[in-house]
């Protein structure tokens, strides 16, 4: 009972927490330059990871595709499947835990500090509302931020998986047919609605960082255990969601 | 403070505490505290460290909701949150609370700036100006990491003084000070009220500050208010905890500690 109480308790200060920030969209103009910062900071610290891992994510599908279609000589079909996993699944869902990784992790140690060294307090004590310029400016940052990030994981992965099938042995595919593959199977909905979900799956993930951190309260020792809440919660809500927004998606 | 700063229209009644009392856990922090500080006053709360002084300046800035009685500024709950955002008011952290990812010059600068308040070049003049008041002049460009604490705590004051505002509550704003330092600052507090009729909430533990500048004193001990009058008649008060606090006796005739041999 009581678990309960404080997850509707979490749920509904993230809620609000969301609406808040949002009532000051108004003033994102002003604050172009915090905008870009944490644009910025996204991209920077998760972009080399991204291109690594979506790397591999595609060689090993290819592989396995290889693995599977090689022997009823369906090489041919390796491409649309490397390409339709990446694009509705792997790509938004890997960016998003990556996001979660490092981009949330840093956001709550940052504001948890922020609010147990007291300057979140400070902020209020000046009328400028904490949701208006530590919580909004991320919020939009990661929307403009996690297409970029999942376009590139997908043709990096596409990319990946290319590589592979052109060479490794019991594969051979021709990197022309490959590409062929993708080209006819992964259609331009496919990426749409991997793209929604990322969306999604990074909204989420800062909305839950922003409110953990802001919700720190004692001393020093409490930003440590918020990092772990923020990371964990939003990994949780990530693969939950992934299922009835996918589910969802298939049904629009 | 620059020249041209407007003195702050009042109509205000000033500040009203009602039966105030804070339980943190049901731990009483704060008992029944009742006081009033009038437009223009410097009003001085003294108390050994627990009593409960800064959680009391926390609920006056509205930062905390009372767990009973009222904190009223000029006729408004500061718990209502409309009200804060129609008082000009400074709050000067007991640790600085200085935006630890930002130079001193944006700290002082983000108030202003967040306000549309002034152009650059009027802004530029502002902070410069608050920051010479503090002798924090070299400091501009540096961050919280690299100030000492007697830096970091002038830094705050400044950060409040570019506010301009009509209130302002230090929270112990001469501890972690030197001498010569805390005589400044004792000073800047009586010259607000002079020149801006600047309303001030005084926590302190200094005495030159509190029986010099004090239009009134407040003795707060283990959450309740056990004296409130003028400087003078504090200073001649007959209550025994009272007396002890101000006048602390240092005894070195009887150790404490004793060698076992
Ligand atoms: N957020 C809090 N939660 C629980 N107890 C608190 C909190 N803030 C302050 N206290 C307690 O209230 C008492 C008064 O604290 P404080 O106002 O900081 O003392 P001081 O007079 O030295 O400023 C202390 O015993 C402190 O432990
Ligand atoms: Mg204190």
């Amino acid at each position: 009972m009581k678990q309960i109480n404080k997850l509707l308790e979490h749920f509904g200060s993230a809620v609000i927490l969301c609406l808040r920030s949002f009532a000051y969209l108004p003033s994102l103009p002003l604050q172009w330059r915090r905008l870009i910062e944490q644009c910025y900071l996204i991209g920077y610290t998760t972009f080399p990871i991204v291109a690594i891992l979506s790397f591999f994510i595609g060689s090993v599908l290819a592989l396995q595709a290889g693995y599977s279609l090689a022997p009823v000589a369906a090489q041919d079909f390796i491409g649309s499947l490397v390409g339709l996993s990446l694009a509705r699944e792997l790509a938004p869902v890997m960016t998003a835990i990556l996001v979660a990784g490092r981009v949330g992790s840093a956001i709550a140690a940052e504001l948890a500090t922020m609010k147990v060294y007291q300057e979140v307090d400070a902020l209020v004590t000046m009328n400028i509302p904490p949701e208006r310029i530590l919580v909004m400016p991320r919020l939009v940052a990661i929307l403009i931020m996690m297409p970029v990030l999942t376009v590139v994981a997908n043709l990096i992965g596409w990319i990946g998986g290319a590589i592979v099938a052109q060479n490794v042995d019991f594969i051979q595919l021709d990197t022309r047919i490959y590409f062929q593959g993708i080209q006819n199977f992964v259609k331009f909905r496919d990426i749409l609605d991997g793209l929604i979900k990322a969306e999604i799956f990074g909204f989420v993930t800062i909305l839950v960082a922003c409110n953990v951190g802001l919700r720190t309260t004692g001393g020093p020792r409490e930003i440590g255990g918020s990092v772990t809440r923020a990371v964990v919660i939003s990994l949780i809500l990530i693969l939950v969601l992934d299922y009835f927004v996918t589910s969802a998606l298939m049904n629009i | 403070m620059p020249p041209e700063t407007k003195e702050p229209k009042r109509t205000s009644i000033g500040l009203k505490i009602e039966n105030f009392t804070k339980s943190y856990d049901s731990v009483e922090v704060l008992r029944n505290v009742s006081l009033d500080v009038q437009p223009g006053e410097i009003f001085v709360i003294m108390g050994p460290s627990g009593s409960g002084k800064s959680v009391l300046l926390k609920h006056v800035a509205g930062l905390e909701i009372p767990t009973n009685g009222r904190i009223m500024i000029d006729g408004k709950d500061i718990a209502h949150p409309k009200t804060r955002s129609q008082l000009h008011m400074a709050l000067v952290f007991q640790a600085g609370a200085l935006f630890n990812s930002m130079s001193v010059f944006d700290n002082l600068a983000l108030f202003p700036r967040e306000h549309r308040l002034y152009d650059k070049k009027v802004l530029n003049e502002k902070v410069m100006t608050a920051l010479q008041t503090l002798s924090l002049e070299d400091a501009a460009g540096k961050f919280p990491s690299q100030l000492s604490g007697g830096m970091r705590k002038r830094v705050a004051i400044a950060r409040a003084l570019v506010m301009e505002p009509e209130w302002i509550l230090y929270d112990e704003p001469t501890s972690e000070l030197d001498p010569t330092m805390g005589a400044t600052i004792t000073e800047i507090i009586a010259d607000l009220r002079e020149e801006f009729g600047v309303t001030s909430l005084v926590v302190s533990h200094d005495r030159d500050l509190a029986l010099t500048i004090a239009d009134r004193v407040a003795i707060l001990m283990h959450g309740d208010l056990l004296e409130l009058d003028t400087p003078e008649n504090i200073k001649k008060s007959e209550n025994p905890k009272v007396k002890d606090f101000l006048n602390p006796v240092i005894d070195i005739k009887n150790p404490r500690f004793k060698r076992k041999d």
